[in-house]
């Protein structure tokens, strides 16, 4: 299948999706007016990744901002991979966020309470 | 518009220190350019980061409020003409201590009563309940065909940390105007 490689614009993010090392990172910001169109296919990626991952999957999520409408596709990509953690992949999540950006902090937290995968929340200076 | 207009709007917008205004159609390219724009003057006049991408996401929220709520109107409205309907108003300024993200458009009557029950539930939580109401409805809610989420408000009222300001003014027997002050400190 390949990876998914999709460069980022001023309203999405930058995807890279690797399928030999099983590292998925998306990157920047997330702010389409219509974000399903955008998630779809990073889903669907997903979705026939799980039928051969990894041991480990590590989703690493450096986002500087995102959209309430990206918010809600973000969780759909959280339950695919949920669903994957345990069938053949561990699978685990890196939830970077900028220095003293609460806001994306507590993002975070909440979808760790949601989903029930391992959260590593990350600060940094700049994402 | 008499010439002499032209200064007392200018006027009007030094008091109020307005950054930027737009009145007509959101569209997706408008919403691009009042973004990329924004965010320029935003890295000149604010200091704060955590100001700058509040200022930021509470205006990404309420452009997309405006694009979205412009597919909501029927082509068959009669009354009001139909562009006249869809345009909107915007207006960001900053002031002393704080910065106001200002909007107003046409809504149609049917719609208002729920969009007002929402704001004042909204505005009567307090900071943890309103996250809590996000991730509940982050979780057990579903996006619309156009992608909304419900969330929108919420994050706003959250963003914000200040109670929404609000108002209907009647305009017609289909449409009120609905008014939206968001102050963020």
């Amino acid at each position: 299948m390949g990876n998914l490689n999709m460069e980022g614009s001023p309203k999405t993010p930058t995807v890279n999706f690797d399928e030999s090392s099983g590292v998925l990172e998306i990157k920047g910001r997330s702010i389409p007016e219509n974000s399903v169109e955008f998630y779809k296919p990073l889903n669907e990626w997903v979705e026939s990744y799980g039928n051969s991952p990894q041991s480990v999957t590590t989703f690493d999520v450096k986002l500087e901002y995102f959209n309430t409408s990206s918010s809600k596709c973000i969780l759909d990509l959280f339950k695919i991979l949920e669903n994957l953690n345990g069938n053949n992949t561990e699978v685990k999540v890196n939830w970077y966020f900028e220095e003293d950006d609460e806001d994306m902090e507590e993002a975070g937290e909440d979808y760790q309470a949601i989903i029930n995968l391992p959260f590593k929340m990350i600060e940094v200076e700049e994402i | 518009m008499a010439l002499d207009n032209i200064y007392e709007l200018y006027k009007t917008m030094e008091r109020d220190h307005t950054m930027l205004s737009f009145k007509g159609v959101v569209t997706p390219d408008l919403l691009s350019s009042v973004l990329q724009i924004m965010e320029s003057k935003l890295n000149h006049v604010e200091k704060s980061n955590k100001t700058k991408k509040k200022v930021y996401n509470v205006l990404v929220e309420c452009l997309q409020n405006l694009y979205h709520h412009n597919e909501n109107i029927q082509e068959d409205e009669e009354g009001i003409n139909l562009l006249f309907s869809k345009s909107a108003l915007l207006m960001i300024s900053k002031n002393d201590d704080h910065y106001e993200v200002k909007t107003g458009n046409y809504i149609q009557k049917g719609n208002a009563q729920e969009l007002k029950d929402k704001l004042d539930d909204i505005n009567s939580m307090n900071k943890d309940e309103l996250r809590s109401l996000y991730k509940s409805v982050l979780n057990e809610g579903e996006l619309s065909d156009k992608g909304t989420a419900g969330l929108g408000m919420i994050d706003i009222a959250r963003k914000s940390g200040n109670k929404l300001e609000y108002s209907f003014l009647p305009v017609d027997k289909k449409f009120d105007f609905f008014c939206l002050n968001v102050k963020i400190n």
